[in-house]
Order: structure tokens, then C-alpha cells, then sequence
């Protein structure tokens, strides 16, 4: 990202970019599009607690005018991502009708359908750009998390990506507290596959919240996290998910340093609901859907919900900390969903006021309404087996079956 | 690789960029490096707009307040480092 700017005396001055993004775009910058709940994995930490299609997911005809709306808007790329995307069967249609549109794809995949012809194919694909999940450098690591076989699957992937010649693909990872040692393995894996490594921060979004408590990051791995970005955020990419950290001083993180929530990101799920960014699937943070008249446009626009959020914050208690002009108190959906007021400090707060906030936190946090998680079906590998309340689950669906049934 | 900025020469916008409208400017977009630009003053989005009309861009950069000048010829020299500004006609031994 550069910034081209004209100023010169303070009298001609404009505020600083980030200041001005504050009160949000015209259009998203970074807007994810999950295109189906349906998966064939079944991570611990899913933010979307993504198995299950749900019935009500757009259509293909739905889809293309989103795309359509996307590219009157000037939204030049979306991240695309579900559940897994690729089990869509009109998945690679509508990838090549966005780029035919001039709204690049990058999708975010397990691998699953990445086999050498497909990767052929996206190699030769102008416009598009694919992140593989893995969240362990090793199969034991990854698997205990991921699901059996998760590993092996992901790999051939991104053998089969970089055989066919696509330069640069994105190996995305969640940090956990069993991933963070791998950093450097992650760093040769990338090497070896002519990849780029993109690390983001593990939510407690979705499932995320039952495992958020044993798999977050320790505070000696969060000094760490930041110091292996310090010595290697030039190659790595990070979806400026790590701002909570530039609290420990230093030199910051690049990037922008705020919460883009509904400013510059915002998330549309597979029904077409639109919210403030993806790791807040909550009613809380739903601004509209992009069925409704004025479609998607309308609700970036005129969302009361994003208007409040491009209003500035109060900074609540971390107004008085030092550092919070460096990490403007944090991640929003982590606050949330660890049960957190939203003006207080992060759950992961490097001064340590997190922890002694979480303490404090009486009841239940709140949960992620629409569950889509195949049931009794657990990655019980090497971690605590979790279950989520059956209370909190969805009925059962006419399409509560594989999403995978009756597809290649 | 571009080469670099020369103020008597012609540039316009390179045509693989679109420029969005924006509260403050304009986001440019590189459809071919896929890169991000910010420029921040509508003033800077005419000038770079209307670039290509010009022979050159210090002709470019004559209605620009003298107090800006500068400014504005840093941001575009910044813009043609990006490959958002591209010479009009590319010399031999550069081609």
C-alpha cells in the first residue's frame, strides 16, 4: 500500500489517512464473501461454525448481481472464503464471471478441490489469488486442529499450485498456542512452494469461543509473534490482524493500525446478510442483507450500524493507558465474544488489563446465533474434545447431510 | 520496472488503473500489480485525471497555487514509482 499525498504547509495539511478512514469509504477496501456455510472440515476454531449448507444460501442468479453491484461499486477484489468455497458447484462459474467483471478473486480453501488440472487451470486464471489454510507446519499440529488428513490434503494442494507454475500463493495460518514454536518452519514452507505466509489472529468467533481459552496465543508467544513480525513483516502478510500488539512498543506492525470494522471491511454471509467484519457473525453486528431493495450498496451507505461505527470511539477505560493511540484498544469481535465491553481493553491486551477484565466478566459471553457445524462431529486429536450446548444448536435442515453429497 | 520521474515529460494515468472516488480523494487501483494507492486531495485526482492532456507535467502542474506545486509534483513522483502514472509515449531505449 503506498500513499500519494500533497502537503506541504500545516495550513494545507489534510489529516492523516488513517483519520479519514475512520469515517469510513465509499466502498469496502477489504470485503470477505463467504459463498457457502457448507464444509467438509470441521476445525475446532471455525469462525463461522461453518459444516452445514444453509438452505437459504444466495443462488447463482443472486450471486452474479452481488458481483455486479460489486463492480458498478469499484470493489476491485473480494476475499472469498465459507465454509469451503470450492464446494459450491457453481463455485468456479462465479469466479470466472467476478473476474470477467474486474472483481479479482482471492479465495480461501482447504484444498479440497485444488487437484493438478484446477490448479492448472487458476494458474492460468489473470485475477485470481488463492490462500490454503493450515494452522500447523506439521501434520500432528495442523490435524489437531484441522481434522484428520487436513494436512495431506492442503499440502498436495499447494503442490499441485506450485507445479502448475502460480507464483505467490497465500499459505494462511491461525496462530495458536501450538503453531507459534513453527513460525519459522511456516517461513520455509512458503520458500518451498513459492508461497507467501499470511499469519492472522485466532477469534473467538464461531467454535473459535469454546477452544479460544486453551489455543490464544500465551503472552511470552504474543512477544514473540511480534518480534518474529518486527525482524519478518516485510515478507508476511498478516491482514493487519495483529495491531493489539504494537502496545509493546517499537517500531508498529505495518499497516493501518485500526479496526476497519464497517469502515473499510465488512463481511457478507452465504444467506447475503451483511455484517461489520467476519469475525462478528452476530445480530449484533448484522448492518442489513443484500436482498433487501438498494441491495448491497444501500447497506454500506446507509447501515445505521456502520454509521455508528465510522463515528470515533470513546476509548472507554483504555483511554487513560499510554499505549492506546498504539492499539486503539483492540480487536472488537474478540472483546465481544470473550463477553468484553467493546470500549475497554482487549482480551489480549499486552499491559495485561485483558486478563483482569476477563476475571471480571460475569454470565456467559455472547455466541455466534447461526451454527452450521456438523453434529457430533469433533477434531478430538491431541485437544480437549469440545462440544458446543446443544441448546445454542440450529434444528435439524432438509440439507443437513454432506455438503459434498452428489458433487465429484 | 519503471523508470524514473521526469517532471518534462508526459504522463497520464496508467490504463491498467482505476481511480475510485473517495471522501478525500481517490483510491487508485493497479489491476495489473494489484497494488493500492491513496491520493489524498480531490484537487491531486483532477490533476492526475487530466494528466494525459498534457505535453508535459510541469505544463500539467501550472494552474497549481505555487505553494502546492511541490507537493503535488512529489505525490506524482510517488504515483509513477507505483506505476499508477505512466510515461505517454514510452523512448526506444526504454521500450
Amino acid at each position: 500500500m503506498t500513499i500519494a499525498s500533497g502537503q506541504t504547509a500545516a495550513a494545507e495539511r489534510v489529516p492523516a489517512l488513517v483519520e479519514q478512514f475512520k469515517g469510513g469509504l465509499a466502498a469496502p477496501i477489504c470485503l470477505t464473501w463467504e459463498w457457502t456455510y457448507a464444509c467438509n472440515l470441521s476445525c475446532l476454531h471455525c469462525l463461522s461454525s461453518s459444516g452445514r449448507r444453509d438452505p437459504g444460501e444466495l443462488t447463482t442468479e443472486q450471486m452474479r448481481s452481488v458481483i455486479d453491484e460489486l463492480q458498478a461499486m469499484q470493489v476491485f477484489y473480494v476475499n472469498v472464503g465459507g465454509g469451503e468455497p470450492t464446494v459450491r458447484p457453481d463455485f468456479w462459474e462465479l469466479l470466472d464471471y467476478a473476474v470477467a467483471c474486474g472483481v479479482g478473486v482471492k479465495f480461501s480453501t482447504n484444498g479440497l478441490r485444488l487437484d493438478a488440472e484446477r490448479a492448472r487451470r487458476l494458474a492460468a486464471t489473470d485475477y485470481v489469488d488463492v490462500q490454503v489454510s493450515l494452522d500447523g507446519a506439521t501434520a500432528d499440529v495442523n490435524d489437531a486442529v484441522r481434522g484428520d488428513g487436513s494436512y495431506a490434503m492442503a499440502l498436495r494442494a499447494m503442490q499441485n499450485l506450485a507445479e502448475a507454475g502460480f507464483e505467490n500463493f497465500k499459505i494462511s495460518v491461525v496462530m495458536t498456542r501450538h503453531n507459534v514454536p513453527q513460525l519459522d518452519e511456516f517461513a520455509a514452507l512458503a520458500d518451498r512452494f513459492g508461497a507467501q505466509l499470511r499469519i492472522t489472529r485466532l477469534r473467538p468467533s464461531g467454535r473459535g469461543a469454546d477452544v479460544w481459552p486453551e489455543l490464544h496465543p500465551t503472552d511470552s508467544q504474543q512477544r514473540e509473534i511480534y518480534s518474529w513480525l518486527t525482524d519478518h513483516g516485510d515478507q508476511v502478510l498478516t491482514g493487519d490482524s495483529f495491531f493489539h500488539l504494537n502496545a509493546l512498543g517499537g517500531s508498529p506492525l505495518p499497516g493501518l493500525n485500526l479496526c476497519g470494522a464497517g469502515r473499510v471491511v465488512c463481511l457478507i454471509d452465504p444467506v447475503g446478510d451483511v455484517y461489520a467484519c467476519p469475525f462478528a457473525i452476530h445480530d449484533a453486528f448484522k448492518a442489513g442483507t443484500v436482498r433487501a431493495p438498494g441491495g448491497f450498496a444501500r447497506v454500506w451507505r446507509s447501515a445505521p450500524l456502520f454509521a455508528e461505527l465510522r463515528t470515533e470511539t470513546s476509548g472507554g477505560a483504555c483511554r487513560s493507558c499510554s499505549e492506546y493511540s498504539a492499539c486503539q484498544g483492540g480487536c472488537m469481535a474478540a472483546k465481544f465474544f470473550t463477553g468484553l465491553p467493546l470500549d475497554g481493553p482487549d482480551p489480549e491486551c499486552v499491559k495485561g488489563h485483558g486478563a483482569s477484565a476477563l476475571a471480571a466478566v460475569g454470565g456467559a459471553p455472547p455466541r455466534t446465533e447461526t451454527d452450521h457445524s456438523h453434529r457430533g462431529r469433533e477434531v478430538p486429536l491431541g485437544m480437549p474434545s469440545v462440544r458446543v450446548p446443544a441448546k445454542v444448536r440450529v434444528p435439524a435442515k432438509l440439507c443437513d447431510s454432506s455438503p459434498l453429497a452428489g458433487t465429484a | 520496472m519503471t523508470t524514473p520521474f521526469e517532471p518534462a515529460r508526459g504522463y497520464r494515468l496508467n490504463p491498467a488503473v482505476a481511480l475510485r472516488p473517495e471522501p478525500f480523494g481517490a483510491l487508485a487501483y493497479h489491476f495489473g500489480n494489484r497494488r493500492l494507492s491513496f491520493l489524498k486531495a480531490p484537487e491531486l485526482v483532477d490533476l492526475v485525471r487530466g494528466l494525459g492532456s498534457h505535453h508535459c507535467v510541469s505544463d500539467a502542474l501550472a494552474a497549481v497555487p505555487d505553494g502546492r506545486r511541490d507537493a503535488y509534483l512529489r505525490a506524482l513522483a510517488s504515483l509513477a514509482a507505483a506505476d499508477m502514472i505512466v510515461p505517454q509515449q514510452p523512448r526506444s531505449e526504454v521500450a
